[in-house]
């Protein structure tokens, strides 16, 4: 089928000529099956033992492939495209040295339950297990980051297969799914033959909720003075934000959004109080300490969220909406389960929700939002990250899709810029991925060729990921890429200057590259600001160009995020910080 | 506080690599495997999985929601809640010179074991029973010398007429 062919025919026709029962190689039936599962576009890298597959695509010009510059830019890139989308995202790697290259990136989408469909490559059946050239066993490294992996050893399994590793990553509680296919097996030829449904017998996600545990928690609301919802991934993840809006507004119950739970409610709602934990707003975590009812939806009372689990809402009765039931008192003692699909749990629970007794307990969290709020100490001599990213909030009105590297800047972006709309802040919550950033971005990009993308990066992680520059220049692809450029490791430093009593240990950047001339070098524009004034100039031409960019802000080094709560310490006992 | 043990029966798809999905879930999240024995259930294509493990009641109840997690498993059972019979079976090479030989079999004829290898100066005993029975003959050997020692760990199933699946 060639592209011209393909733009006149409809769907339909696509479909019934990619489903015909012609003897085809392993290589095209992954092929043919990646485009029946709804693929647009793969993000790969080839080598020896996917060449099979590469030859296949050679003449299948009806899927899109991006070569990125590193396997795991392809992975990040794939996650990227995932979380933003809610599709499943498809990555290809080769054996050995490219499996493990994708290790980091699996990682990254298994602890944030992101819907990945990786295929790697492995040497032909025959060699498995010899030690052969560019083995690696790639099924046995991957078992505990994947939700489930494959070997496919005969070519009659792979359709089933891929049909039920698109299943697997997109339903229940998502997460990546690896298939590793030997090129024995790409180059096998079958008839085709792909299944309309598969049942996996130890595979029945919950997701239709007991009602009796919903009413239980319509009850407790009902009852409670000093309640809260403290929401997560998991409300994005299912679609959920309408619901939750309902409910919120139905129960008038203040609510905290964990770092991957941002964007799932509107930032400028009275009832929110921002992002809890270890460097949440003060109104969040002191909500969370005095609390007689927390309710979690969709988010998994991670440590970072918790902190010190003994001291952790301690007056509280404690619902936890979740699809995964071994998430249901894992951290945290739970009196009232409702397992399920989180929108379909609201969905019901708003049928008969009522108000709380909330209103003192509102007034007091206004009260401390106001006197509290999240704030640095701002210069007119030296350039603040925070200013940055609140400069980068209120230009785009909330509306683009942000992604982030790890450390400061990331929490910064999760404190100062104002979210408005679902699955647009990317950013790895579970695992923290430096390198992450940047590439995870083209991801988004290619999904959203018409939004606006920023992908918000700190001068160290910048670096984990640089070589894809060469992606965005070549398909132009219109990512800003900011970098937060303060010369050290910002967050370890954070963590030397509090913690380690200021012993400054190897976080000094110094020998960084140019970053203006290091975009100019893959041929993407580059822009520097090291003041207000340059800072406010360069955006703005930033903003308006038509491409590629990245902006090196040039930041203060000794700039701390605040509020902080330290390893150890219970969730209200926060450093506020110095400012002000 | 020493734990109390637990029983826990896993029907499982008898794929490559399924215990190394089940042992390496046990090993990652620090669960503690005591015993674990494996082979064919009734049903062509799945293998059952008895595994003893020590931990209190929310332990027990994390293992059986992370095992449900892995798409191989079928089924898990926690054996302990109910009337379970328990078997282990051993195998122990015990010294035996002539003069010690009656003794020894007196004790396997107690135990209603077997003797199933006879050199001039070894006996292979097999046991079969709870695994208290088990350590029981083992203590009653040691005196003599055991030579080896080798036990399955337990395989087990719910009493009456209600099926593990
Ligand atoms: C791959 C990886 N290595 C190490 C870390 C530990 N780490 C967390 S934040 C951080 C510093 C990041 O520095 P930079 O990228 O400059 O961002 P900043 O904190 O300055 O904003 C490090 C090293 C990590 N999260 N990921």
């Amino acid at each position: 089928m060639s592209i011209q062919e393909r733009a006149v025919m409809s769907k339909e026709e696509i479909r019934s000529k990619l489903l015909q029962p012609d003897v085809i190689s392993g290589s095209e039936i992954l092929l043919r099956s990646l485009l029946l599962e709804g693929t647009e576009c793969i993000f790969g890298y080839p080598g020896g033992a996917v060449l099979n597959i590469y030859d296949a695509m050679y003449s299948f010009a009806n899927i899109r492939h991006i070569l990125t510059r590193h396997e795991q830019g392809a992975i990040h890139a794939a996650d990227g495209y995932a979380r933003s989308t809610g599709k499943v995202g498809v990555c290809l790697a080769t054996s050995g040295p490219g499996a493990t290259n994708v290790v980091t990136g699996i990682a990254t989408a298994y602890m944030d339950s992101v819907p990945l469909v990786v295929i790697t490559g492995n040497v032909a059946t025959s060699f498995i297990g010899t030690d052969a050239f560019q083995e690696a066993d790639i099924t046995g490294i991957t078992m505990p980051i994947t939700k489930h992996n494959y070997l496919v050893r005969n070519v009659e399994d792979l359709p089933r297969v891929i049909k039920e590793a698109f299943m697997i990553a997109s339903t229940g509680r998502k997460g990546p799914v690896l298939i590793d296919i030997p090129k024995d097996v790409s180059a096998h030829k079958i008839a085709f033959h792909y299944p309309d449904s598969v049942h996996v017998r130890g595979y029945q996600p919950t997701v239709k909720p007991n009602n009796l545990q919903v009413q239980k928690m319509i009850q407790a609301i009902k009852e409670a003075e000093r309640p809260v919802i403290l929401s997560g991934g998991g409300v994005v993840y299912a679609d959920a934000q309408n619901e939750l809006m309902e409910f919120v507004e139905k129960t008038q119950i203040p609510i905290t959004t964990t770092l991957l739970g941002l964007s799932g409610f509107p930032s400028s709602h009275p009832l929110w109080m921002g992002m809890p934990g270890m460097h949440g707003t003060y109104s969040a975590n002191m909500a969370l300490q005095n609390c007689d009812l927390l309710i979690g939806i969709g988010a998994r009372f991670d440590d970072r969220v918790t902190m010190k689990l003994s001291g952790f809402a301690p007056k509280a009765k404690i619902v936890h909406i979740d699809v995964d039931p071994a998430e249901i008192g894992k951290n945290v003692k739970t009196a009232i389960p409702c397992v399920g699909d989180v929108k379909m749990v609201l969905k019901q629970a708003n049928e008969t929700a009522q108000p709380a007794k909330s209103k003192a307990w509102i007034e007091e969290i206004a009260r401390n939002k106001q006197e509290f709020p999240l704030r640095f100490k701002d210069s007119d001599d030296e350039l603040k990250p925070q200013y940055v990213i609140d400069m980068i909030s209120e230009t785009t009105k909330g509306d683009a899709i942000v992604t982030t590297d790890v450390g400061q800047h990331q929490m910064w972006v999760a404190q100062f810029y104002k979210f408005t709309k679902p699955r647009s802040m990317i950013t790895s919550g579970g695992l923290g991925t430096m390198g992450f950033g940047f590439p995870s971005a083209i991801g988004v990009q290619v999904a959203h060729p018409d939004r606006l993308v920023i992908s918000v990066n700190g001068d160290g992680g910048m670096q984990m990921c640089s070589q894809e520059l060469a992606i965005c220049a070549i398909h132009n692809i219109p990512v800003k890429i900011v970098v937060i450029n303060n010369q050290v490791l910002g967050m370890v430093r954070q963590w030397q200057e509090i913690i380690y009593d200021n012993r400054y240990s190897f976080i000094d950047l110094a020998g960084s590259p140019d970053f203006v001339k290091l975009a100019e070098a893959y041929g993407v524009k580059g822009l520097r600001a090291t003041n207000k004034e340059e800072a406010q100039k360069v955006w703005k031409e930033a903003l308006e160009f038509n491409g590629p960019v990245l902006i090196d802000f040039q930041v203060r080094k000794d700039e701390n995020v605040f509020p902080m709560v330290t390893a150890g310490s219970a969730i209200h006992e926060m450093i506020l910080g110095d400012d002000e | 506080m020493t734990n109390p043990k637990q029983t826990i029966s896993v029907l499982v798809n008898n794929q490559p690599g399924v215990l190394q999905r089940v042992a390496g879930l046990f090993g990652r999240r620090g669960y503690n495997i005591e015993s674990i024995t494996v082979g064919e259930s009734e049903e062509h294509g799945l293998s059952r999985m008895v595994i003893e493990t020590t931990g209190d009641h929310n332990t027990l109840e994390q293992i059986q929601k992370q095992l449900y997690k892995l798409i191989d498993v079928i089924k898990v059972i926690d054996l302990g809640s109910q009337a379970m019979v328990g078997r282990e079976l051993a195998l122990i090479k015990v010294n035996a010179e002539p003069t010690t030989r009656p003794e020894i079999i007196g004790i396997v004829e107690t135990f209603r074991a077997a003797i199933v290898d006879i050199s001039p100066t070894t006996l292979i005993v097999q046991v079969v029973g709870d695994s208290d029975k088990i350590d029981a003959m083992v203590e009653l050997f040691r005196p003599y010398g055991i030579r080896e020692l080798t036990r399955t760990g337990v395989t087990a199933m719910v009493r009456g007429m209600s099926v593990g699946k």
